[in-house]
């Protein structure tokens, strides 16, 4: 079946199979940001905005896609770099495996509640699992990233 | 491996009903459970294009669409208000918010899942579901129906003012719950839901939401075992769960 789908920004007009999912899909249009981690719909890895929310791309179809918006981390390029730097200077990517999914989420939350408290911000990134860390380093970058955007975006200590 | 031959975006509902008559044909929700089966499906079909994924509020109920996600039933204000957030208490542990933004309530109910924070919740509200041929009936009663293949085209959370308390237990965030209890205090009658038993919610009455009635009403659930937890365990949280939501529902003032 024919699907048009505007992914990052640029319309791809594919041939798929009925069902092929959405995470497939970007995957064979060069989003290798997004990968599978469990299988079971639980780990974030393959998180994507549709239509600007973000989703688990492992559990939709891209058929349900068609007509659609799709980001991945690759469409947000300046946004997740910017953010990015931040989970790095704190060493809490670690092997990096979860960082796409992790950053897409947190960028989610920033554009949904710019100040979130630790529980927001806990509650909200709690569908993105992280085997290396614990945590506290991501919970450390966000907010040293927060305060960044506080000062507007200056270079804090 | 979940396989699909053919999807089919549905132009209407009755398109739809002809369809879901066929066995091997199934209409999709969120995805989130169907994904992780081996089932063979010749036609998934797809309600997504017939406008049933909004909260309509009218003068004495709250109207979801069968694919309203259950991040809009979390973040709707007016839903949340009318029920004490026992609806976003209710959700807000489901996985991550990459899930909710694709979980239906239309296929939390229709699946009816032993597992389900979606039927507890709602069980103990003033919910009704509108099948597209079997008109609307209870969603209590509709939880004990077995499948069948009509639609669920809506679900009716009728205002009502009462007291409503959510209690859950769950091994670790975002697992699907150990136990889960609801209960609610409308006109002086209480009515507590536990879902989770492993098997699905089923709806307890009660006199008044008192400690002595959490545990009378707790030695009559009937509790199983699985890799989450055993029957005695689970026998001891529902004694516990229900105390707390009775506590809380005592200390609530009419919503």
């Amino acid at each position: 079946m024919i699907v048009s789908i505007q992914l990052n920004g640029k319309k791809i007009v594919d041939d798929i199979s009925p069902d092929m999912t959405l995470f497939k899909f970007v995957r064979e249009h060069g989003c290798y940001s997004v990968k599978c981690g469990c299988e079971t719909t639980n780990c974030g890895l393959c998180t994507v905005f549709f239509d600007g929310k973000p989703i688990l791309s492992c559990a939709m179809l891209a058929a349900r896609a068609d007509g659609h918006r799709v980001e991945t981390l690759e469409g947000l390029q300046k946004e997740a770099e910017e953010f990015g730097q931040f989970i790095a200077d704190q060493g809490a990517e670690q092997c990096g495996f979860c960082n796409p999914g992790m950053i897409m989420n947190a960028i989610a939350l920033f554009r949904e509640n710019p100040e979130p408290t630790d529980d927001e911000i806990k509650r909200y990134l709690a569908g993105n699992l992280c085997r290396c860390s614990g945590y506290e380093g991501q919970l450390r970058g966000i907010h040293a990233f927060m305060e960044y955007k506080k000062q507007g975006g200056a270079a804090c200590e | 491996m979940l396989k699909i031959k053919e999807y089919v975006k549905a132009e209407s509902l009755e398109q739809a009903y002809e369809l879901n008559q066929k066995r091997t044909n199934r209409i999709i929700g969120g995805m989130l459970w169907m994904r992780m089966s081996d089932a063979q499906i010749q036609k998934a079909i797809d309600l997504s294009g017939l406008g049933l994924d909004q909260i309509e509020e009218t003068e004495d109920a709250f109207i979801l669409g069968c694919m309203v996600t259950l991040r809009q039933m979390e973040l709707h204000e007016g839903m949340n208000a009318m029920c004490g957030g026992l609806i976003r208490k209710s959700v807000e542990d489901i996985v991550g918010v990459q899930f909710r933004n694709l979980a239906t309530v239309g296929g939390s109910l229709v699946g009816r899942f032993g597992f389900s924070d979606v039927l507890t919740g709602l069980l103990v509200l003033d919910t009704y579901v509108e099948l597209y041929k079997g008109g609307t009936i209870p969603l209590a009663e509709y939880a004990n129906m077995k499948r069948d293949n009509d639609i669920l085209v809506h679900v009716i959370i009728k205002k009502t003012a009462g007291r409503y308390a959510y209690q859950a237990h769950r091994n670790t965030k975002t697992d699907f719950p150990v136990l889960a209890v609801a209960a609610s205090m409308v006109d002086g009658k209480v009515k507590a839901a536990v879902g989770a038993r492993p098997q699905r919610a089923r709806l307890y009455l009660a006199d008044a939401p008192t400690q002595e009635a959490a545990e009378a009403l707790a030695a009559a659930v009937v509790t199983g075992s699985n890799m989450r937890a055993s029957a005695e365990y689970r026998s001891h949280l529902a004694k516990v769960l229900l105390k707390r939501a009775f506590a809380e529902i005592r200390e609530k003032e009419e919503q």
